[in-house]
């Protein structure tokens, strides 16, 4: 396992709050996990002290309950309802505005600036490999996003490695976790027995220079295999994992399965796995006007290709079933965004098996796909 | 450069094609967008209202010509512009028919419907450098004689060309073909073996076309279909206009049979 970066530091949980200050010095809003309405959301942070400590998530295909725990771990939880999607890719945004003047010319305004600058605290790394799937789709092509970008670029990223994975994590198989090999500042391992610490180390140039500001001691060779022992024993506690073979190719071939219509049967289209994904990035825009129609803006909102609409020609839709909606988000997701954007579109994370209200889970169905192929239907 | 804004521009000539069918002659009222080729389409913006991924369908000088059919709210919008109005547009967006590659060969173009709009350029193409060409056929379907596009154009091409119209549904006054743009395939004069093709209309009409040219002897590889899905962006932003791996946006709407024919076979894909 790759541990890059300067020599690892041993920062104690009360530098947490240090490392607040320190962001917040540095002109940076801080967006971080924290407990609200019954899990563990995102949200723009003030202190150290809304972190979610002492708390887990238990999850399970269409299940996720909070956890109340024995220890102070902070970064315990598993992947919550939110991701980084919602505030790098916001789930509204208007695209521009316009006005006509009385000789009929149009001006046209851009986006909105965000006016801030984010950190992202506690991020585990699928969600990492994610921001970098976000990057290559909307940052990565020929028309990089306006929206995107101003909220992307600056960005300062703390990943807290994954020692506990929930029943619905699958990112070992996805080779984007649980330890993070790159894409942040500054990375975090927690250990608890022994004392509850953190093993720190830079990711860069300014993660460095914040970890610098913290207060911290060299890390010992005993701190580091205890962090390096406690990823691997998190990789190989994880159950679910994708079939071991190129999905692509399996997607490919399996465009005319039956099996398309046993997920049907239990899928009921609602979208909520496109919405949790945190790469999911498909929008639809909507043009409004004002009474006297001389102003007009367009907004864009996340949008789901589970919604008949999505494949609106004049005429009728293309995908009509729930087969073909259900096909294209996992064909999309696991089987062309290679070939469109050069990586997987799925990181592990989980969310889309717990917050499926049918307990639809992608890895059960890409093993049934794989199954189909061999000749062996389940 | 932000290509999500709509640059405006000015209707500057507008002909009504069919009852309801226009052609908008558009000129920029201060930023102008780069050249659209053949086969690449613009993001029409009513304001207010709506975009919508519409073909270039000729030149007027550097001016582009798009050919709109009221089909939606947007598409509505804008057949009801008049000369004088303002429209966004943003592009020019996706791949061009490679007329190049046809150099030297028979040429065959086929158009259903509205899908003689992006084709319209080809033909252009293929006169104006007519010596580079061996012979080319145009084949024209519709649904009835009311829906027939450019006449004027078809008459113009007749002359150096052989161009072959038919309609699903005959109606009063009409002396010409009636029958499946397919039945005009057996008539054609080319040399199938070594002729390329340009196909664009209706996906089924598409995949039947094809179908029979093949038959004949034509190389798939040297088809090219324009195909088109549902557009929110044409920046590769939006996911929408996916066919599986292509996004039309980027990787189309012009492509090559053997790419599109696995895609195009796949019910509801």
């Amino acid at each position: 396992m790759s541990r890059a970066g300067d020599s690892p530091r041993l920062i104690d949980p009360a530098a947490l709050g240090v490392l607040f200050s320190a962001l917040r010095e540095r002109g940076y809003t801080i967006v971080g996990p924290t407990v609200r309405d019954g899990a563990v959301v995102l949200a723009e942070l003030e202190s150290a002290r809304q972190l979610p400590s002492g708390w887990s998530a238990d999850t399970e295909a269409g299940h996720y309950r909070l956890r109340r725990r024995a220890d102070e771990a902070v970064f315990a939880h598993c992947a919550g309802p939110l991701s980084l999607k919602n505030f790098v890719h916001p789930p509204r945004a208007r695209l521009w505005s316009s006005e006509r003047a009385e000789n009929g010319a149009v001006s046209t305004t851009g986006p909105e600036e965000p006016g801030k600058r984010f950190a992202f605290v506690g991020v585990h790394p699928c969600d990492i490999a994610a921001l970098g799937v976000l990057d290559r789709v909307l940052a990565g092509g020929k028309h990089p996003d306006p929206v995107y970008t101003a909220r992307r670029d600056g960005s300062f990223v703390v990943t807290a490695e994954c020692t506990e994975p929930a029943a619905t994590c699958f990112c070992s198989s996805m080779g984007t976790g649980p330890a993070a090999t790159g894409g942040f500042d500054l990375a975090l391992t927690e250990l608890l027995d022994g004392g509850h610490r953190f093993v720190a180390r830079s990711g860069s140039p300014a993660g460095a220079e914040v970890l610098a500001a913290l207060p911290s001691r060299p890390a010992g060779t005993a701190d580091v295999l205890a962090a390096t022992s406690a990823l691997e024993q998190a990789a190989a506690a994880m159950t679910r994992h994708m079939p071991n073979e190129p999905l692509p190719a399996l997607i490919a071939g399996s465009r005319e399965s039956p099996h398309w219509d046993d997920v049907a049967s239990r899928c009921l289209t609602c979208g909520n796995c496109t919405m949790v994904c945190p790469t999911c990035f498909c929008t639809t825009t909507e043009d409004l006007t004002d009474l006297t129609g001389e102003h007009a803006e367009r907004w864009r909102h996340w949008d789901s290709c589970f919604s008949v609409d999505f494949s609106y020609l004049h005429g009728g839709s293309v995908r009509t079933s729930a087969a073909s909606r259900y096909r294209q988000w996992i064909s999309h997701k696991i089987g062309t965004w290679p070939e469109q954007f050069g990586s997987s579109g799925c990181v592990g994370c989980g969310r889309c098996i717990a917050w499926c209200p049918a307990g639809i889970d992608i890895t059960r169905e890409a093993a049934a796909l794989s199954a189909a192929t061999a000749g062996d239907e389940p | 450069m932000n290509a999500a804004l709509p640059v405006p521009h000015r209707v500057a000539g507008r002909w009504v094609d069919t009852a309801d069918t226009v052609t908008l002659e558009l000129a920029p009222t201060g930023a102008s967008l780069p050249v659209f080729r053949p086969g690449q389409f613009a993001m029409l913006t009513a304001y207010g209202i709506g975009d919508v991924p519409i073909s270039v369908s000729g030149w007027h000088g550097p001016r582009p010509l798009h050919t709109i059919r009221a089909v939606g709210a947007v598409t509505q919008a804008l057949y009801d512009a008049r000369r004088g109005d303002v429209i966004g547009v943003r592009g020019p967006f996706g791949t061009a028919w490679d007329v190049g590659s046809a150099a030297g060969r028979d040429v065959i173009v086929v158009a259903g419907g509205i899908g003689l709009a992006p084709l319209r350029p080809v033909v252009e193409r293929l006169l104006a450098d007519r010596a580079s060409f061996g012979r080319i056929a145009v084949l024209v379907g519709a649904r009835q004689p009311a829906d027939l596009l450019y006449p004027r154009d078809r008459d113009r091409w007749a002359a150096r060309a052989q161009v072959e119209v038919t309609v699903d549904r005959a109606g009063n006054g009409w002396t010409g073909r009636t029958g499946l743009v397919t039945t005009l395939i057996p008539g054609l004069r080319a040399d199938l073996g070594a002729a390329a093709a340009f196909v664009c209309g209706p996906e089924p009409m598409m995949r039947f076309t094809v179908q029979a040219l093949v038959a004949r002897g034509v190389s798939p590889g040297r088809v090219q279909v324009s195909l088109e899905r549902n557009m929110r962006c044409g920046l590769g932003w939006c996911g929408h206009c996916q066919l599986g791996p292509l996004l039309l946006c980027r990787d189309g709407p012009v492509v090559r049979y053997p790419v599109a024919e696995p895609l195009m076979s796949v019910r509801e894909l």
